[in-house]
């Protein structure tokens, strides 16, 4: 008999000046096929990853935020923004991407997979996973 | 000496833009490349240190494909930060006598 688990990813840093978010997104997405309960907080720097519009040719990279919308094909659907990170930095919910997933229990409807959370939520919801990866 | 200084990392994690501004001279330009592009936005935590050391004469400029990268818009950097390319880079990097890369 297999455990579900609830694994919470808290991503702390801006995409492309280090390795940090790419690395946590093919993590998630390895870690998406051994079906255990995941999490996605963006906290700090790491709202910059789900940002619209991002182009990275002009500096010889390549752009990895298309992927974050596979994320709801891969059972991930529930994603934190932490909204006083996005306030510091200048930034609304309506700077990032809007993430979607089809919910299966009703009729495959399409449905937000982003939150916004604040300090209390934040704190919940670390207090209560059950594997912390830090990226 | 007029000397141009680059930031690199976010001011919202590293205290590098602190110090730069901290020690930087009336008649520099500070340069925001990579993570540091972050600063150049209008109403963040960081905004009122940058005003502060305008009014002081020192000049700000922030690289465009950095901006790009990141899906930062353009239209909503500071007023006063000129955005520049990688040839307005060399271009700064040349009209002043020295180079300071806060790491």
């Amino acid at each position: 008999m297999s455990v579900t688990k609830k694994f919470t990813y808290i991503n702390r840093k801006a995409p492309y000046g280090t390795v940090y978010a790419l690395e946590s997104l093919e993590v998630v997405l390895i870690g998406a096929a051994f079906e255990q309960e995941v999490q996605l907080v963006f906290v700090d720097d790491g709202v910059y990853q789900l940002t619209k519009g991002q182009d990275a040719a002009g500096i010889g990279m390549k752009s990895f935020s298309k992927t974050y919308a596979a994320l709801g094909d891969y059972d991930v659907n529930q994603i934190y923004v932490c909204e006083q990170s996005l306030a510091d930095r200048g930034l609304t919910i309506d700077d990032l991407q809007a993430l979607t997933y089809e919910d299966e229990d009703d009729d495959w409807a399409e449905k937000s997979s982003m939150n916004l959370v604040n300090r209390e939520q934040l704190s919940d919801l670390i207090s209560n996973a059950d594997v912390l990866l830090n990226f | 000496m007029s000397t141009l200084h680059t930031v690199n990392k976010s001011p919202f994690e590293k205290n590098s833009l602190d110090t730069c501004l901290l020690l930087i001279k009336n008649d520099s330009t500070v340069l925001l490349i990579e993570d540091g592009v972050a600063g150049a936005l209008q109403n963040t935590t960081a905004s009122q240190s940058i005003a502060d050391a305008m009014s002081e004469g020192v000049k700000f400029a922030v690289l465009g494909e950095d901006l790009n990268a990141r899906g930062l818009p353009a239209d909503r950097v500071i007023n006063g930060i000129s955005v520049v390319d990688y040839a307005g880079f060399v271009q700064l990097a040349a009209d002043h006598d020295n180079v300071q890369s806060w790491l």
